[in-house]
């Protein structure tokens, strides 16, 4: 073309990034990527081939590592960590330092070679992968020199295993290598089939920024080689992916006693209010379904439009799609490149195809002719029961309904199983930070979208997973108090054969909705003193019973609402009540245990106070996010919580398990401790004279190993918690993968009711998720 | 790659560019306060388009030094400094005919390129409408007690009257900011109602010193208001504010002018100016005008860039483009 022409038909042209310096590297590295173990290259293979979404062509070799590898990686990194976290804080501050430098000095390269390998444009790569993933490991130099003297008594896991997905190589490795290294874990990751290149870079970039051999280990494969990271002798897993690889994940560590990360997928909800500022919700909606393709966990795919605006609102935005430019990923002028792989391309078409309703109104854009490119696609007139408005598509798809009301939009928004993101667009400040709270979701961006920094925590709820990444929060997730719990013994109910005392008959129940209430399945069982006294009847549960305790559990939401304020004066009223009947309880204690009551009595006493105090304190906190506007972590109830009590301290342990939970504004299925229940059951009158309002707190009684089942499977549930001394962990980890629900367990080991481990930080983390709340603000 | 079809009719290469000729004008229409009032700006979102753009557009090579003459095509040339005398305006103008080097535009096949106008206070029009004489290059005349636009309003009209009468076919008015600060909708209709029938057969540009309205959210009501009132182009600035044409002002108003259309089918023109004084500036300017508004208004009859300096950076990056080496200023003429 002529300039003449280009002047009169003022089209864009050919704006290339040079590929020819990241060829020449993965040229120099003879074509082949594969693990990098203990600061070497290990057998590089062409077990598997990374290719160019864009062209199809060839990019490297890749080794699929063996199980055998992975374990030798595993072992590097077990040599390594002690070192690694003995050189100190400081020493690792240095060295996360040097690595963001090092990567800054590649950046180029990093973008290059990313979007050679994953598709994306290099705008996207160049602007905002490669600098956010910079600015993570500068973040976490900074964790690491002030983990010292902020997280006193805490240590590192030890080795963990880290697998991350295709959508954002580097950005992933950043989100998780960084947080591992700063609290000294040493790491071995897993970057996916597609995508392992940038992670080839990193390595280097490792080695010459003094990374001790062994403190970052790299394994390359594919679904089978994560299957043996996970399988590995690993302290901690992190992950990031789909869903459905989550949940097998979960279930094949339930029980290992070793924590577990989950960022998983998302059916994010954009919420567009009629006095919102349409123009910029148009470009916002460019940035949430049309970045990287898409393939965003956290992209705002579901769009939820006022009605009165929403025919204004599609025709702006199909004019925006017209102008989207899709193509060469590599091109500095493209908006939209390359679908990661022919076989995510295949997944898209097929669920789009499927689809019958609504009305699909596909960008009028050129498409390359070759290449895995899908084009932008809005369907709207969609119906909440379709297919597509629940399913995750992963794709340049931006689905569509319309909302009369600010309630309904939020009823419309957590209409799903995810509950990763959210966005919302208006100009009311009353309407905008109204409805973001009522949102489920862990991240809710006002008026923006897609906003990340370090400093941010990000993570789902929901089926979108457990874990925050990112701030102190993240960090958080890569430690554990020091401590060396001995093992749990079971206790076991004493038996006898003694008369019952006289006086009237008192019959423990069930305590179901702040009613009392008999047992579905009509059993019970007597308790004896340790000397065989019948002291009384408790009540077998069932599942039924659990279903009901649920649902009530479910009806008292209210209690999520209520202030802080509220909650302390209900507990400190509990206290005063409790206190005014110490003797009581305490005799109680003694009757079923041997033991004087006294001590223990008087500790859940306190613990109320302990617990009543925090109500209105464990705040949240805006972070310090490169942004005119707010970024609040909040903390926010986790919902309902099933537990099961301690056994071997009757009152105090459901006290220190319940009080957090119901402080932090949860509400509680709690059953009680096993072998001494009565203090449970003589407890319902002090809730009741308390105001303890119906359904916040419910109290089952019977037999831990047969309700933890339907507990940790029902899916209106959202935590287990269980310090059973029946030893349930395994069975509850594996049925909480049902709808992904959080557990905190005892693993079998023991934890000193009495003493600072039985409250404090610990349980309030356990009974809050953290809500990331992004507020852009200026006019 | 870009399928939308172009004005190849309007090219404009010739210096024949009398922007009157290819689109209707603007012939206003009732005030409609419902619709003022509804009109939202998030300043965030608006800041946070306009400072990703220039890293998600990059035109090279060929199209750069196209897209840089054809911001040669759209520039009113412009003096507008106490110190104007004939001497000035006569050699502004004939840079205005000769904006570029022939050797370097003959380089590029566009050896008949102009800018789009010459832009100068009153006293100055009959001298610029003389050294123009036969280019095809219009005489703009800023106006109306320019650039503050609180002289006596009946000399305010009184100017257009005159300027219009000397020759210019442009003029480019000041609105009263106070209105806007008020919300006084109903009396900066009716100034810019009267004002534009004063210009008769001129077109006329309704500054809106948007540096000085305070809001973004005034800024896009304040524009929607001019067109309303029948402005033919809406305008950022006068260039004597502190703060002039930015990017998220343009985003803002050129929005203002896309929702017009959809509402009205009329065009509206766009200049931003003052501060606009690199080729790359430039650049990101026609992209955001491409792709927020289309390539029709990649014409000067409805975009145009108010700037003295630009053209200067811009013959220097032609330069390069011609020969391979970075230019010189001094190697190119004065304006």
């Amino acid at each position: 073309m002529t300039i003449k022409e280009i002047f009169d038909s003022m089209e864009y042209g050919p704006a290339p990034e040079s590929a020819k310096e990241a060829l020449a590297w993965i040229e120099a590295k003879g074509g082949m990527a594969g693990p990098f173990v203990n600061g070497k290259w290990g057998s590089l293979r062409a077990d598997i081939e990374s290719r160019n979404p864009a062209t199809g062509e060839r990019l490297a070799g890749l080794t699929k590592c063996t199980a055998a590898e992975v374990d030798a990686a595993v072992k590097a990194a077990r040599k390594a960590q002690p070192g690694w976290w003995k050189a100190g804080a400081h020493a690792r501050a240095r060295i996360l330092y040097a690595i963001a430098r090092g990567m800054q000095k590649q950046s180029r390269l990093l973008a290059v070679i990313e979007t050679l390998d994953n598709g994306k444009p290099i705008r996207e790569s160049r602007d905002i992968d490669v600098p956010l993933a910079i600015r993570h490991f500068y973040h976490h130099a900074g964790l690491a020199q002030l983990l010292e003297s902020e997280r006193p008594g805490m240590v590192p896991h030890g080795v963990c295993g880290q697998i991350i997905p295709w959508n954002f190589p580097l950005l992933m490795l950043a989100w998780k290598i960084a947080p591992a290294l700063a609290a000294g874990n040493t790491v071995v990751l897993k970057p996916a089939e597609y995508t392992s290149l940038s992670a080839m870079v990193f390595a280097e970039i490792c080695a010459e920024a003094g990374v001790p051999p062994g403190v970052v280990n790299i394994v390359t494969g594919d679904g089978e080689t994560g299957a043996a990271l996970v399988a590995a002798e690993v302290d901690k897993i992190a992950f990031t992916g789909s869903t459905e690889v989550g949940r097998r994940i979960r279930e094949a560590t339930a029980g290992r006693g070793i924590p577990l990360t989950l960022e998983l997928g998302g059916k994010s909800p954009y919420i567009v209010f009629d006095d919102a500022d349409l123009d910029s919700a148009v470009e916002g909606l460019v940035d949430a379904i049309w970045f990287n393709q898409g393939q965003v966990c956290c992209a705002g795919s579901r769009l939820l439009v006022q009605e009165g605006v929403a025919e204004r609102f599609y025709d702006k935005l199909t004019t925006r799609m017209d102008r989207l430019r899709v193509g060469d990923p590599l091109d500095k002028c493209i908006d939209v490149g390359a679908v990661v792989d022919p076989v995510q391309l295949r997944a898209i078409t097929e669920m789009v195809d499927a689809n019958t309703e609504g009305e699909v109104r596909r960008a009028n854009v050129p498409m390359p002719a070759n290449g895995c490119y899908y084009p932008p696609t809005l369907i709207t007139g969609l119906s909440t029961s379709s297919p597509l408005m629940q399913e995750e598509i992963f794709g340049p798809v931006l689905v569509s309904t319309t909302f009369r009301t600010p309630d309904e939009a939020v009823e419309l928004a957590n209409n799903t199983r995810y509950g990763l993101a959210a966005t919302l667009w208006s100009e009311n400040v009353n309407l905008a930070l109204g409805v973001a709270p009522r949102l489920k979701a862990g991240v809710v961006w006002v008026n923006g979208t897609n906003m990340f920094d370090a400093a941010a925590p990000f993570g789902g709820i929901r089926e979108s997973g457990f874990g925050r990444e990112g701030g102190w929060e993240g960090l958080g997730a890569y430690l554990r108090p020091d401590r060396r719990p001995s093992r749990l013994k079971p206790v076991a109910p004493y038996t006898g054969e003694g008369a019952p005392p006289a006086g009237i008959d008192r019959t423990a129940k069930l305590y179901i909705g702040g009613k009392q209430a008999r047992p579905d399945g009509g059993y019970s069982r007597a308790v004896h003193g340790p000397k065989g006294a019948l002291l009384g009847h408790v009540p077998l549960a069932n599942r039924k019973d659990v279903r009901n305790a649920v649902e009530a559990a479910h009806a008292a939401k209210g209690w999520s609402g209520t202030t802080g304020h509220l909650r302390a004066q209900i507990l400190y009223y509990l206290a005063e009540n409790l206190s005014a009947r110490a003797d009581e309880f305490a005799r109680r204690l003694k009757d079923m245990t041997g033991a004087s009551g006294e001590a223990e009595v008087e500790a859940s006493v306190r613990r109320l106070f302990t617990c009543a105090a925090w109500a209105d304190k464990f705040d949240g906190e805006a972070k310090g996010v490169p942004l005119r506007g707010l970024a609040l972590a909040l903390r926010e109830p986790v919902g309902a919580i099933g537990m099961l009590c301690p056994d071997e301290a009757p009152l105090l342990g459901l006290v220190s398990t319940v009080a957090p939970a119901i402080a932090m504004g949860n509400r509680v299925v709690a059953v009680a401790s096993e072998p001494f229940p009565l203090a449970a059951t003589d407890l319902y009158q002090v809730l009741e004279t308390s105001d303890v309002p119906a359904g916040v707190v419910n109290i089952l009684t019977g037999s831990h190993a047969e309700l933890a089942p339907t507990l940790a499977g029902h899916l209106e549930v959202d935590a287990v918690w269980s310090f059973s001394s029946t030893d349930l962990s395994a069975g509850i980890e594996k049925a909480s993968a049902g709808n992904l629900k959080r557990t905190w367990v005892d693993y079998g080991r023991a934890r000193d009711w009495s003493g600072p481990e039985g409250e404090g930080r610990a349980f309030l983390d356990a009974a809050t998720e953290v809500k990331t709340v992004w507020v852009p603000y200026g006019e | 790659m870009d399928t939308h079809t172009t004005d190849t009719d309007r090219t404009g290469t010739a210096g024949a560019h009398l922007p009157q000729l290819h689109e209707p004008r603007n012939e206003g229409m009732p005030l409609d306060l419902d619709w003022v009032a509804s009109v939202q700006a998030n300043t965030s979102a608006i800041e946070r388009r306009a400072a990703t753009l220039p890293g998600r557009r990059s035109v090279k090579k060929e199209w750069q030094a196209a897209w840089l003459a054809r911001a040669v095509s759209l520039i009113d040339l412009t003096t507008l400094a106490g110190d104007d005398t004939d001497g000035r305006v006569r050699r502004l103008c004939a840079k205005a005919r000769q904006p570029v080097s022939p050797r370097i535009l003959d380089a590029i096949g566009l050896p008949d390129l102009t800018v789009g106008a010459v832009c100068v206070y009153h006293d100055m029009v009959a001298t610029a409408v003389d050294a123009l004489d036969g280019s095809g290059i219009p005489v703009a005349a800023v106006s109306t007690g320019f650039p503050a636009g609180l002289s006596p309003f009946r000399l305010r009209i009184a100017e257009i009257g005159e300027s219009v009468a000397a020759g210019a076919k442009e003029i480019d008015i000041v609105i009263s900011r106070r209105h806007v600060l008020t919300g006084n909708w109903q009396a900066l209709y009716d100034e810019m109602a009267e004002m534009r029938a004063a210009c008769g057969e001129a077109h006329v540009k309704a500054i809106l010193a948007t540096g000085e309205l305070g809001t973004l959210r005034n800024v896009a009501r304040a524009s929607l208001v001019c067109m309303m009132a029948g402005a033919d182009f809406i305008k950022t600035s006068t260039g004597k504010e502190s703060v002039n044409a930015t990017l998220p002002v343009s985003l803002t108003m050129i929005r203002a002018i896309r929702d017009y259309e959809a509402r009205t089918g009329v065009k509206v023109g766009y200049k931003p100016a003052g501060g606009i004084s690199k080729a790359k500036d430039a650049l990101t300017y026609l992209t955001l005008i491409k792709d927020e508004l289309g390539d029709r208004w990649l014409r000067p009859d409805l975009f145009r860039f108010g700037a003295s300096s630009l053209l200067g950076d811009i013959e220097r990056q032609l330069e390069h483009h011609v020969t391979g080496a970075y230019s010189a200023g001094w190697r190119h003429a004065l304006a």
